[in-house]
């Protein structure tokens, strides 16, 4: 049912086709219906999900940071609505592709202003501390959001592992850039691999979270498994996926979106209803998973979890440092 | 082309312009009843690209009716397809125009002029469709009779700007490294090139296509 092209035009009209070859028009009608398939296509890739891989549970305990009063976003969305531009840059492209990835072996490498370098096992890190079930809010700066049941413990647990310098005031976390398990292409405009960053006072917060999981199993690929953090009330681009390499460093570290468009995309990036986007209004929000004509809600000061927040921003301008 | 012919291809001109609406209706109707995700994740979303994209190509498919009369002069008679495709492009407009207001500013008044004083690509789009209003309005052969065909032909150039508005708009609306828009704009591109070479082919005497009326 795609709309009236030029070639459904009856035949009896048209020029014989060795004509049309070296005709201009040919160009613009294959152009016009590459563009109508493709369109199609991508259509079809939201509205008709692959199957998501099975994963393993993680027993976790309820956790008193959880989110109270909110519905979780259905299992479904979580996994087939996901921005993960290693993948490719359709939201249905993360879990068509994800399956190159392996999340075993996986280690996150420690590195910087810490005691020693270390590195640390995937299997070890699940053990480190009980696995809580943390549900959050999570709002991405394209203006939809979820809510997510995760699974996972405390950030500042991992970094007391670490063993800090004081000298470190920042944390970096550098995500997973192998072209041998992911497509990594280059029409996302995105320079590899995909980095984000933290101040120690917000990696430190009890709200952010070392996850790996949702929904009581493990991440599936395409939400960034085997190990991201989830800092709840960031647009959902500071909560790096997949992340290989953890670096304490003195000064305020580069991020990939920042770099990408630094007038849209700053380092604090706080959920912010009063600072807009360049090209849209972050006042109102759309809930993933809603009904069309209930999907519209107005977009919380750092996502709803100010009180919890708002204190390390005391004095900041923070629509400077947006 | 015989008369006979030409009202079956406008029945199914219509037919082909009106499914996609039908398409989205029955998906609108069974969103908000047996199946909640029968317009994806992001129905507001998948909305809005849905009639935006229909928009710009039948605007596309607009354009293209004089190249292809030029080109190939037995097809002349396309022309009278053109103003079913303006007008279905000008539907196509207030469906996504609509579906801003209700579903992105939710009819409110004060977040509908806040993004047109200041989103640029909310601005390029209402350009776009203010554009296109004029045209809808002066479709009739009245008012071709009225405006004399000269200005009216001079008034419908508009259509140009609106579908230049209107390719910017999508650029301006994607996330940066997007490039979803590529496709439509290489089309659009190749449609305004098209004019002036293929109308200089036809002032040739050589393939003079004299028959055809000006258009």
């Amino acid at each position: 049912m795609l709309i009236l092209k030029k070639s459904d035009i009856p035949s009896s009209e048209i020029t014989p086709k060795r004509d049309y070859m070296n005709r201009r028009s040919f160009m613009a009608a294959a152009a016009a219906g590459v563009a109508a398939v493709a369109g199609e296509c991508a259509l079809r890739g939201v509205l008709q999900p692959p199957h998501v891989k099975a994963a393993e549970k993680l027993n976790t305990i309820k956790s008193p940071l959880s989110t109270t009063g909110v519905t979780p976003t259905s299992f479904e969305d979580i996994t087939h609505y996901n921005n993960f531009y290693e993948f490719g840059p359709d939201k249905g492209d993360p879990a068509k592709n994800s399956g190159s990835l392996h999340t075993r072996p996986w280690s996150i490498k420690v590195e910087g202003l810490v005691a020693k370098p270390q590195t640390f096992d995937i299997d070890t890190l699940l053990k480190l501390r009980p696995m809580e079930e943390r549900i959050y809010r999570f709002r991405c700066v394209e203006a939809w959001s979820m809510v997510i049941p995760w699974a996972g413990y405390s950030l500042s647990e991992f970094i007391k592992q670490c063993q800090p310098l004081s000298t470190a005031k920042y944390v970096q976390f550098i995500s997973l850039a192998d072209s041998k398990q992911e497509p990594l292409p280059w029409s996302a405009g995105i320079q590899w691999p995909y980095q984000e960053g933290l101040r120690m006072d917000e990696a430190m917060h009890p709200l952010t979270l070392l996850t790996f999981g949702l929904y009581g199993q493990e991440l599936p690929n395409q939400d960034g498994a085997p190990v991201r953090i989830i800092v709840p009330w960031k647009y959902g681009f500071k909560s790096a996926k997949s992340i290989v390499k953890i670096k304490f460093v003195k000064d305020q570290p580069s991020t990939t979106w920042n770099e990408m468009a630094a007038n849209e995309y700053g380092f604090y990036s706080n959920v912010n209803p009063n600072v807009d986007h360049p090209r849209w209004s972050q006042k109102r929000e759309r809930v993933i998973g809603a009904p069309i004509f209930r999907q519209l809600q107005p977009t919380l000061m750092f996502n709803g979890y100010g009180d919890q927040v708002a204190s390390l921003y005391n004095g900041m301008d923070l629509r400077k440092n947006y | 082309m015989k008369q006979r012919g030409i009202v079956a291809l406008k029945v199914v001109a219509h037919a082909a312009c009106l499914a996609p609406v039908a398409w989205l209706l029955w998906h609108l109707y069974l969103s908000t009843t047996s199946d909640p995700s029968a317009l994806g994740p992001d129905p507001t979303h998948t909305v809005t690209f849905f009639t935006g994209r229909g928009t710009l190509r039948l605007l596309m498919v607009t354009l293209a009716v004089t190249p292809m009369r030029r080109l190939i002069p037995k097809l002349a008679w396309l022309v009278r397809f053109r103003r079913l495709f303006g007008l279905y492009a000008f539907f196509y407009a207030c469906l996504h125009l609509m579906t801003y207001v209700w579903l992105y500013a939710g009819f409110s008044w004060s977040a509908i002029v806040d993004d047109i004083s200041q989103r640029r690509f909310i601005i390029a789009g209402f350009t776009a469709w203010l554009l296109l209003l004029p045209l809808a309005l002066t479709s009739t052969a009245w008012s071709i009779r009225k405006l004399g065909g000269k200005n009216w032909n001079r008034l419908h150039w508009l259509t140009y700007i609106a579908a230049l508005a209107g390719v910017i708009h999508y650029w301006w609306g994607v996330k940066q490294g997007v490039l979803t828009p590529t496709a439509i704009t290489v089309v659009f591109v190749v449609l305004m090139a098209a004019r002036p070479i293929l109308a200089r082919r036809a002032a040739t005497p050589k393939g003079s296509p004299s028959r055809i009326p000006v258009s």
